[in-house]
């Protein structure tokens, strides 16, 4: 018969070639990825490039680490800080940020594992907020007001919360994408001018509410800052634990399967609808839980508080991470927190944050060393050859001394031109760095390297001039930038993996 | 009576405004498929420009050159920076992300508008830049019919929004660029196989529409007076509702969208209160998008699969 006569072309080892090659590799790689983790990430994870040298060894050993104790020993060591005496100021950012942390977690949810743009999300915050706020404090059924612990408050408000969630969620049956992010955007608009506006009696108007209640159970007060910064590492670890059990579950799995192709999922029986929806009210939930312990910290809740610059904020935070990673969300936003909140406060870190970025960048990047070494020599030519040509020119273009204080104000002095009015000067210095930083982009190989010598000149200039005077402006536009550069050149975050697109 | 007619022309003067810039949104709208956020900044953009050119002839009571020559040196000066600034924006920051999931390109538009916000607060600072209309342009000389009266600012805007309207819509319809600009619009692949520069166009309609905006932003410092960095917020915001309500994509409904948004803001202050008149704007967005997401004059997209 002809199938007796098959058997050796059908078998497994191809008969040209080496026997090496034709058998199959490794068990490993016949087995495909593993369930949840996205195919192409998988196949690539073997051909990583590491760091060289040490850094790479540590690299792969941190690899090694496994989720969970990852998750421990940093919130060991996030929960040990305070030992190290953390000052008052210190404290307030840490808090601060481990509440936007929290909040770039929950936002994780929507729009990192299910895809959808949420730009309502602070108003969860914020309903959060003022829940807790109306619930524990004397605002409501005056003169005694309502005052519940905060074990019943906290849940009451994130089940409330979540519903609203589900509500808000329901156009993402109809809509996706642009509308659904507009539509949200409205409802986060529509809390500020609610709280703004509706039953000022109630609600407090642009007045806000004051005199909240402490978190209190069980017969505990949180009165202390340290408190607070203990509380919300616990809660964060919590969360961050529950979602990695939510991620690696069927929900989490069925969320990333809407993300990438609704109709696929749909067709693979996934309830599509109730599955986004999920994403919503979990979002909110989170966002509950911040709003609240942030209510309980600040004391008092104001609706400028829950604003659009604080929802950039957020996502500024979750896209520096890298959407879709709980820990890339946890650690984007809070080292966002500490350089904005805190770094950015005090100029002379602000200096050593600048200056040190782009140093750093340029070690990076910028290949070979002799290139490197012949763009910083120009640089510092450059510079003293400006200095020197502006000074011989007017004494007044460089009667002004460099914002930055300390060293890095005496290294400049004789190299950056800060003139009289520095702020005209400055504000001019900023169109052209812009303009600069645009053609920057532009232009390729032997042209970009000339034209870098310039723009690292000028953005010393307008720091020294300008940036570094208004930080509260600077750490603004810091965070617009971060949300262009990281989209355009490293769309997965810091610590994200890069995901697999479906043609569109 | 007369009272709805003032507030019928009050409104239609700030709905041709929106129209404007809810032009610029539905152009952008329509050949990248993106929400192009940073429409409300080059509208504040464009208004500052305004005013630093009034500035530099003098200000409003010590004016060097004739009204009409200033008007001109703004609108023209506004249109042409402003348009040479959203293209830049779409080569910066847009184009790398073309095939990008679509979130993508709406988070850097955030971002972008956000950088626009801030950075002409660093220029220009806090304090709002008052145009002081009325000093170079009388109100007085405008139209009565009946009780109603319509000040001449007011007849500036409208009668130039409409010119530009009617030439925008010459310029898609009737144009080799507007005939590229639909062919990219329907598709970007197909146009670029046909022999369509689909960067230039895209190019060309960013200009245009960011032109657009730089000119309502002058309008609307003519027209209130004031200026400062978070003005692009709220209207980039209802000019989005307008272009939304009159179905995303579609230029007619665009402005139809813009007047009605005005004309219903302005009807809500007037008869109703003015606290609530940003809600109610967004509750009837809600509304209309829950009901009929194609908009008032859009057509139900199939999805493509």
């Amino acid at each position: 018969m002809s199938l007796d006569a098959q058997p050796p072309a059908a078998g497994p080892a191809t008969p040209t070639g080496p026997a090496g090659q034709a058998a199959p590799a490794s068990p490993g790689e016949l087995a495909g990825p593993q369930v949840g983790a996205d195919e192409w990430v998988a196949r690539q994870a073997h051909r990583r490039e590491y760091l060289p040298s040490v850094l790479g060894m540590a690299q792969r050993q941190f690899e090694r680490i496994g989720w969970w104790p990852r998750l421990a020993v940093a919130g060991l060591a996030g929960a040990a800080l305070p030992l190290l005496g953390l000052g008052g100021f210190q404290l307030q950012v840490a808090i601060d940020a481990l509440v936007v942390a929290l909040l770039a977690v929950g936002l994780n949810i929507v729009v990192g594992w299910a895809g959808l743009l949420d730009l309502g999300y602070v108003a969860f915050f914020g309903i959060g907020a003022y829940g807790f706020a109306l619930l524990s404090s004397n605002q409501l059924n005056p003169p005694n007001g309502i005052h519940l612990p905060s074990i019943l408050a906290i849940p009451i408000v994130m089940i409330f919360t979540g519903i609203v969630g589900l509500l808000v969620g329901l156009p993402s049956r109809r809509l996706i994408g642009d509308y659904l992010a507009i539509i949200t955007l409205f409802f986060g608009e529509a809390f500020v001018e609610i709280t703004n506006n509706v039953a000022p009696s109630k609600l407090g108007g642009p007045n806000g509410i004051v005199g909240i209640d402490p978190i209190n159970a069980f017969g505990i007060q949180i009165t202390s800052n340290t408190g607070y910064y203990l509380l919300l590492v616990i809660v964060l670890v919590v969360t961050m634990a529950v979602l990695r059990l939510l991620e690696t579950s069927r929900t989490g799995r069925a969320w990333r399967a809407v993300r990438d192709d609704s109709l696929a999922a749909g067709s693979m029986t996934i309830p599509v609808n109730r599955v986004k929806l999920m994403a919503f009210a979990f979002g909110a939930m989170v966002a509950a839980l911040a709003g609240t312990i942030f209510a309980a910290q600040q004391i008092s809740v104001f609706p400028t508080d829950f604003d659009t610059p604080f929802l950039v904020l957020i996502y500024a935070g979750l896209i520096l991470g890298g959407a879709g990673s709980i820990a890339g969300a946890c650690v984007g936003a809070l080292v966002l927190m500490v350089i904005y909140d805190g770094l950015l406060r005090n100029p002379t870190y602000a200096g050593y944050l600048f200056y040190g970025l782009i140093l750093l960048t340029l070690l990076v990047k910028l290949r070979p060393w002799r290139r490197l070494a012949a763009v910083l020599a120009a640089t510092v030519a450059l510079g003293f050859a400006a200095h020197a040509i502006a000074a011989a020119i007017s004494a007044r273009a460089v009667a002004g001394s460099p914002q930055s204080t300390g060293r890095i104000a005496s290294a400049l002095h004789y190299w950056v031109i800060v003139p009289a009015n520095p702020q005209t000067a400055g504000n001019w210095g900023y169109v052209a760095l812009v303009c600069l930083l645009i053609a920057l982009v532009q232009v390729k190989g032997r042209w970009r390297t000339i034209l870098l010598v310039p723009t690292l000149y000028l953005a010393s200039f307008v720091w020294e001039t300008r940036l570094s005077v208004e930080p509260a402006i600077t750490r603004q536009i810091l965070i617009g930038a971060i949300l262009i550069v990281m989209m355009n050149a490293r769309p997965q975050g810091l610590l994200g993996t890069r995901r697999v697109e479906p043609p569109t | 009576m007369a009272f709805f007619f003032q507030e019928l022309v009050n409104g239609l003067t700030t709905g041709a405004l929106y129209a404007l810039v809810a032009l610029g949104f539905s152009m952008v709208y329509g050949v990248l498929k993106l929400l192009n956020f940073a429409q409300g900044g080059l509208y504040m953009i464009g208004a500052y420009i305004g005013f630093f050119v009034l500035r530099w002839f003098g200000g409003p009571t010590a004016l060097t050159i004739p009204v009409p020559l200033l008007l001109t040196i703004m609108f023209v000066l506004a249109a042409g920076l402003v348009g040479g600034l959203g293209v830049a924006i779409e080569r910066f920051a847009y184009r790398p992300l073309r095939d990008a999931p679509r979130i993508a390109p709406l988070i850097t538009a955030i971002g972008v508008y956000f950088v626009l916000e801030n950075s002409a607060l660093l220029l220009f600072g806090a304090q709002f830049r008052v145009y002081n209309t009325p000093n170079f342009i009388s109100f007085s000389s405008g139209i009565q019919i009946g009780s109603v009266s319509i000040d001449s600012v007011q007849i500036l805007v409208l009668v130039m929004s409409l010119v530009l309207m009617v030439g925008l819509r010459q310029l898609v319809n009737r144009t080799r660029l507007g005939k590229q600009m639909r062919a990219v619009a329907a598709d970007r692949e197909a146009a670029e196989m046909l022999g369509i520069n689909v960067n230039f166009t895209i190019a060309a309609t960013f200009f245009l529409g960011s032109a657009l905006a730089g000119i309502a932003g002058v309008m609307a410092g003519l027209l209130f007076n004031q200026v400062s960095n978070t003005i692009g917020f709220v209207v980039g915001l209802k000019a989005f509702t307008a272009s939304v309500v009159g179905g995303i994509g579609s230029l007619p409904g665009a402005v139809l969208g813009g007047l009605l948004i005005g004309v219903a803001e302005s009807f809500i202050t007037g008869y109703v209160s003015s606290t609530y008149t940003n809600l109610l704007v967004f509750a009837l967005l809600i509304v209309v998008m829950l009901v009929r997401p194609s908009g008032l004059f859009g057509q139900a997209q199939l999805q493509k699969v």
